[in-house]
């Protein structure tokens, strides 16, 4: 029977959550790498015994984990991320130019056809790519280049690549979004990029409206049947695009809060999507106490609560950018994770939930891989 | 042979014990050490010092004969107890954060 496995990120480790395809009972492995920060784990779509996260700490820097057996043993893997050439400089807070410095792995994106090939988005923002089972790491430059690095500047988080999104029919098509620069798509396989910002806007920090980057943008989500159809949670407002981010529209409707982190599309469903609405950018909560998914059947616009079995009262915990995944199970699962260490999971597209798990550290990314 | 202690979370990374014996080549000194210590155990390469800089990183401290060394210069000779393998010499992690 076909199953699904959870891999959460939290910030003393990883865990690994398993069911079968019911998704009714689970079982909870970990923590992997105990007292790390684990900001990303994700598996390869073409092998899922093969798996890769991202350690690290404060102390003692960068790790790459890989797992040949689904998660159940970890070998180290290689670490070293160096900047191609002379990193230069990109603007700092008080608009002064600063030193490109390598601080942390925030995603680890598998390729969709290869299990040796992972593209990693990294603080301070770049893309860093390896062939070879993540043994060697190398950047792919012509996005600092070509993106006007040196205009981009971080976010309160960093300056950090968090999305990357795979066009799944065309290999040479990428997508990555970088706080607080914005979204940017290569269309040469990660040669060139160009900035994809065109209709977001951003007055609380931007006043140009028509500025290519700066945007604060918080995460990208693709249905595979529909790739050229984008739908973004920026730091203020929902976005879609209909011509692989050429241009965007608001699809905030009647969200009661258009801030948030993440969003992801129904599985089966390209014009089903999810948000989690976020009261401010300072109040990370949910509004009135209440944890709510939203969903919208419509592409946008026309906004559902979703509540059973969320707390709906004296809630306050945050979901963060890479926190939300769906399966491809028959009946689409949708799973998130909270900085209060609740892992939820829906198995009916949303309309009921279950804490998987209530007590984890504070949880900083889930992806499920769907077993076959 | 020289000892040293690690803090737990690079004994776990490394699978080690609380202290480990090294062979060091010449003078023993702080750089001398950590290249033994990188070269023995290479997952730990980029955890004790930045992978480019060789700096030591900003979290963790070195003690050797009960006396701080983080700041001595890397080739600098190391206390002859510890180059005598009567002490260790201590990779600490500093007590910050949460």
């Amino acid at each position: 029977m076909s199953g699904a496995r959870v891999l959460v990120g939290t910030r003393k480790g990883a865990f690994v959550l398993t069911s079968d395809g019911k998704r009714e009972t689970w079982e909870v492995s970990g923590p992997h790498f105990g007292g790390w920060e684990i900001y990303h784990v994700k598996g390869s779509p073409v092998d899922p015994n093969r798996i890769y996260a991202s350690q690290s700490s404060g102390w003692f820097g960068q790790i790459i984990q890989r797992s040949d057996d689904g998660g159940k043993t970890w070998t180290a893997a290689g670490k070293d991320f160096v900047y191609d050439g002379t990193p230069g400089t990109h603007q700092w807070y008080d608009g002064t130019q600063h030193p490109w410095e390598f601080k942390r792995v925030w995603h680890l994106e598998p390729s969709l056809t290869d299990p040796d090939t992972v593209y990693a988005g990294i603080e301070d923002a770049a893309m860093f790519r390896t062939t070879d089972g993540a043994a060697t790491w190398h950047e792919l430059p012509g996005l600092r280049n070509h993106g006007k690095g040196h205009l981009w500047q971080p976010g309160a988080g960093g300056m950090c690549l968090h999305t990357i999104v795979l066009d799944p029919t065309n290999p040479e098509r990428m997508y990555i979004a970088i706080s607080a620069a914005g979204a940017f798509r290569t269309d040469d396989g990660g040669q060139t990029w160009k900035p994809i910002n065109q209709g977001l806007q951003s007055p609380y920090t931007l006043p140009d409206p028509d500025a290519e980057v700066g945007h604060c943008v918080h995460r990208i989500a693709m249905h595979p049947a529909r790739p050229d159809t984008l739908f973004m949670q920026k730091h203020w407002d929902v976005m879609r695009s209909d011509d692989a981010g050429d241009s965007w529209r608001e699809i905030s409707g009647n969200l009661p809060s258009d801030f948030g982190f993440p969003i992801a599309v129904h599985a089966h469903e390209p014009e089903t999507v999810y948000v989690v609405p976020i009261k401010s950018d300072s109040e990370h909560y949910p509004p009135e106490g209440k944890l709510r998914v939203y969903r919208s059947r419509t592409g946008g616009e026309e906004w559902e609560p979703l509540t059973q079995g969320l707390p709906q009262s004296d809630c306050y915990v945050n979901v963060l950018r890479d926190a939300m995944a769906v399966d491809s199970l028959d009946e689409c699962g949708i799973y998130f994770g909270t900085t209060g260490g609740q892992v939820y999971g829906s198995r009916d597209g949303g309309d009921t939930w279950d804490a998987i798990v209530h007590d984890l550290p504070a949880v900083l990314s889930v992806e499920v891989q769907t077993l076959p | 042979m020289i000892r040293v202690t690690l803090p737990v979370h690079l004994r776990t990374l490394a699978g080690t014990g609380e202290e480990v014996e090294l062979a060091v080549e010449g003078p023993v000194t702080q750089r001398s050490v950590l290249d033994a210590l990188e070269a023995r155990y290479p997952v730990l390469r980029g955890t004790v010092r930045d992978h480019q800089t060789q700096s030591r990183r900003p979290f963790l401290r070195f003690f050797a004969c009960e006396e701080d060394v983080s700041h001595e210069p890397p080739d600098a000779p190391l206390p002859g107890a510890v180059a005598a393998g009567a002490e260790p010499f201590m990779i600490i992690g500093a007590l910050a954060g949460g």
